[in-house]
């Protein structure tokens, strides 16, 4: 009987760790941002296996940002990309490049931009 | 990643270089955006071709800062390189499901109607751990992409409809083989392979994408049929000679040739022949207009009757079709707020999905000695959870309505538009050009002496023809309609010492006469009694007629009296505005007595009369300040502020001007039906987004619970993971049905035969 309640209590230990891991994983961390370099060049975003890469660029305000976005999956998910708070948007045809322009003006702040149906999910920041 | 982008050379159309010496200075353009290797400008042709790295933005960018108008030339897209790209998709989604069915069928069946072997003997191992092999191979074929999907997303930090599918499945399939290749791990009751659930789960939601994927299809559809519009080629006349070209070789200024029945290819303008043109497929205006010689003609519309030459105005993305194409494109992956609050929900859905899936699977072990019943538990919450029927169901309905809008002449510009337009209780209309066409006409002359009307008409004519008043305008076309033999020369020769009096009138010498032409202001002014006339003054006015005197020498001749008509199909669409609940309010800059008098023909509820251009924001502003929530209508340039300051602003276009800038939704026909169609449309959009929100939500909050078992101690049955499976594949394309059960959609009484 001890042994039955010793292995419950580590399984509960057990649930528990998995679920703060999940809550640290998924919600807590944030991922290594790639940070946007001269404003001539494109940053490069692979739409593949339900990730966007990278998922979170980093941006210097006051210069326009140029998002290449090359879609790889050929699941109808993928075939939007939308910064809804910017109000921009673009369909992403099979495996052609489509650059987005983040214009210059953008306010400093956190852009979520997504597909359709929230499952590619990406930050821009504007610093 | 560079080495992978494609890099094919880019053909611009160029516009607004109007001499060689801009093909340099476009050329210079171009040249300097970074990663451009080679720009060669057609003057011709109007067009760049641009070969390098550079993107197409940059160097849109690069042409408009140079001062001119750029736009991508593309090839013929139709869109059916991407509908065969979805179709082989399909397919293969269809393979996947066919091949897991074939694996996971016979097992389930089988395993029902108790044809299984039991786990406890050799051979029964041995052939659950083939069933076990086939399961793996099924996942691996079938259900491959869930797994790299999760997979790739976890190391990215996200979880998202893969990471539910492959932790169902792969946890159904891990604790199946170590039952199968140690059973003694469990209890004898748990004793038992879920191969089957694994397979049949896998079969189920690739079966369920695919039907999903075919309904998608469908939502664009609108956006299909505007594209089709456009014909494949156009008649082109060069060197004297009508050759047919593909429709991307006809450049700006270019002649075209039009005959009866064909499509019109670009935008231009007639040089040559009259004809009629059913311009219904882009305005939603049924009748077709006549066009002559000065008329603009829209590509994408359907030559009636006559054979005409027109001259190319614009091309490739700048014609109005492609405008449309564009600003319903992106309306359509715009989202209304209440859409947002559904993705602030997927956003934190799967993890939390995957936390509720571990207390379950806790909660079982702790109260129920059999752990399969804990692992069917939390497997099942995993397989059931929908995170695609929330995020699906906002856009897809938008998808359909906006689409839905366009195919009656009405493009909305955003989400927010068509969710503040369900919530709309008064319609604020201007008048002049909304509610009347815009062009004021000749009503009546009445002479008061010796002068014959006919007279009196050449007078005004004579003595306006110098000026740019709309009045004028009414004058002058009325004498060409009564004269049809007089051109213009006729009535400005006569006219001499030209004086216009702000604000009241004009006057000049007509054939050694002195002629005023005027208010009563003026006559006043000039010593002119108009007692006698002041009765007929008042019921002129009263009719929603401007009486203008006309005096001769002094002496008081005749009454021209001018009027805007009424649109022929305002009343009907007030009266349509009425039948859904809507106030109508007029908002005018004429005197009371004519606004009344419109009011009073087309039922409208409020006037608010003698209202400067620049207060009409401020009037807006008044009656929110009372709660309602306004649209304004108006022409979208003189309106803007107003339209600006409403909670949805219409434009009411011309035909051609399709972007309008201050308006929230444009309406191609110049008819008030247009508002109440937006409206109707609107309503029924917004309400088929809380329908599949309402059923996503409630399908979640319903399904989680029972999968986690919540029945069980109450009715003691537990949900088949299968089950759950179906269920899930059932309710994303639950949500994409009922947003194409839109497209059937009609608004009432569109008064198009009115």
């Amino acid at each position: 009987m001890q042994g039955v309640m010793g292995f419950m209590l580590v399984l509960d230990a057990l649930v528990v760790a998995v679920i703060v891991f999940i809550i640290w994983w998924f919600w807590l961390y944030k991922p290594k941002a790639v940070r946007s370099g001269n404003s001539a060049a494109a940053v490069e975003v692979l739409v593949a296996d339900g990730t966007y890469t990278p998922a979170r660029i980093e941006h210097t305000r006051g210069q326009p940002l140029l998002l290449r976005f090359l879609r790889r999956d050929p699941s109808p998910c993928a075939e939007k990309v939308l910064f809804t708070d910017l109000d921009i948007s673009a369909d992403l045809p099979l495996e052609q490049p489509v650059d987005v322009l983040i214009p210059a003006q953008t306010p400093a702040g956190e852009y979520g931009f997504s597909c359709q149906m929230q499952m590619y999910r990406g930050t821009l920041v504007v610093k | 990643m560079a080495q992978q982008v494609k890099q094919q050379p880019v053909r611009l159309s160029v516009g607004g270089m109007s001499c060689a010496g801009c093909v340099a200075t476009v050329e210079n353009a171009l040249r300097a955006v970074p990663g451009v290797a080679e720009a060669n400008v057609n003057f011709a042709e109007h067009t760049a071709l641009v070969k390098g790295s550079a993107p197409v933005v940059a160097l849109v960018q690069a042409i408009t800062t140079a001062g001119y108008e750029a736009a991508e030339l593309t090839a013929d897209d139709d869109g059916s390189e991407k509908e065969a790209a979805e179709f082989a998709y399909y397919r293969s989604l269809l393979r996947r499901a066919g091949v897991a069915a074939l694996v996971g069928a016979p097992l389930f069946v089988a395993g029902l109607l108790g044809l299984l072997p039991p786990l406890d003997s050799f051979t029964g191992r041995l052939f659950w751990l083939f069933a076990g092999v086939a399961t793996l191979a099924v996942l691996i074929y079938s259900g491959g992409h869930f797994f790299t999907g999760a997979a790739k997303s976890f190391l990215a930090h996200h979880a998202n409809m893969d990471t539910l599918i492959a932790m169902g499945t792969g946890s159904a399939w891990l604790y199946s083989l170590a039952v199968v290749i140690q059973p003694r791990l469990v209890p004898t009751l748990a004793q038992h392979a879920y191969f089957d659930a694994a397979a049949v789960i896998i079969a189920l939601i690739n079966f369920g994408s695919a039907l999903e994927m075919r309904a998608r299809g469908r939502t664009s559809e609108a956006i299909k049929r505007l594209i089709s519009l456009r014909p494949k080629t156009a008649r082109v006349v060069r060197n004297g000679e009508e050759i047919d070209v593909p429709i991307e070789d006809v450049g700006v200024d270019e002649t075209l040739r039009v005959r009866p029945g064909e499509r019109i290819a670009v935008d231009g303008i007639v040089i040559d022949g009259h004809s009629s043109v059913d311009e219904s497929m882009l305005t939603g205006e049924p009748l077709p207009v006549a066009k002559q010689g000065g008329d603009e003609v829209v590509g994408g519309t359907v030559n009636v009757s006559g054979s005409f030459l027109f001259q190319a105005r614009r091309i490739g993305s700048q014609t109005v079709l492609a405008q449309i194409v564009e600003m319903v494109r992106q309306a359509q992956s715009n989202k209304p707020a209440i859409g947002r609050l559904a993705d602030r929900v997927s956003a934190v859905f799967v993890p939390s999905v995957l936390i509720i899936a571990a207390l379950t699977l806790l909660i079982w072990l702790h109260l129920y000695p059999d752990p399969s019943y804990a692992l069917v538990a939390c497997m099942t919450v995993l397989i059931i959870a929908c995170p695609c029927a929330l995020g699906l169901a906002t856009p897809m309905s938008i998808m359909v309505g906006v689409g839905k809008a366009a195919e009656y002449g009405v493009l909305i510009r955003n989400g927010e538009a068509l969710q503040q337009s369900g919530r709309l209780t008064t319609v604020v209309v201007d008048k002049t050009g909304t509610v009347t066409s815009g062009k004021p006409t000749v009503t009546t002359v009445i002479s008061l002496g010796q002068w014959p009307e006919s007279q009196l008409l050449g007078l005004a004519a004579a003595v306006e023809a110098g000026s740019e008043h709309p009045l004028a305008a009414a004058v002058l076309d009325a004498f060409r309609a009564s004269n049809p033999a007089h051109g213009d020369s006729d009535i400005t020769a006569v006219a001499q010492d030209f004086e216009a009096i702000s604000g009241h009138g004009v006057q000049a010498r007509v054939d050694g006469q002195q002629v005023w032409f005027g208010n009563q202001r003026l006559m006043e002014m000039q010593g002119i009694d108009c007692q006698e006339v002041t009765a007929q003054l008042h019921q002129l006015a009263g009719e929603a007629r401007t009486p203008v005197l006309l005096a001769i020498d002094k002496q008081l001749a005749g009454i021209i009296a001018v009027a805007d008509p009424v649109k022929p199909d305002s009343r009907a669409a007030i009266r349509r505005m009425h039948d859904i609940g809507l106030r109508v309010v007029m908002i005018t800059g004429d005197h009371q007595a004519t606004a009344d008098a419109v009011a009073a023909q087309v039922g409208i509820d409020e006037v608010l009369a003698d209202v400067l251009p620049q207060h009409k924001a401020d009037r807006v502003a008044d009656l929110q300040q009372r709660g309602e929530v306004v649209a304004m209508v108006g022409d979208g340039i003189n309106d803007a502020p107003a339209l600006a300051r409403s909670n949805v602003g219409f434009a009411i276009g011309s035909g051609t001007d399709v972007a309008i800038e201050s308006a929230d939704i444009t309406l191609m026909r110049g008819s008030l039906h247009g508002v109440v169609d937006a409206l109707q449309i609107s309503r029924a959009t917004l309400a088929n987004i809380y329908q599949n929100l309402f059923g996503a939500f409630f399908y979640n909050a319903l399904g989680i619970p029972v999968a986690a078992g919540i029945l069980y101690p109450l009715a003691g049955v537990m949900l088949n993971p299968m089950l759950a499976g179906a269920a899930m594949a059932l309710s994303s394309l639950t949500v994409v049905s009922n947003a194409n059960r839109l497209r059937l959609y009609k608004v009432s009484g569109t008064g198009q035969q009115e």
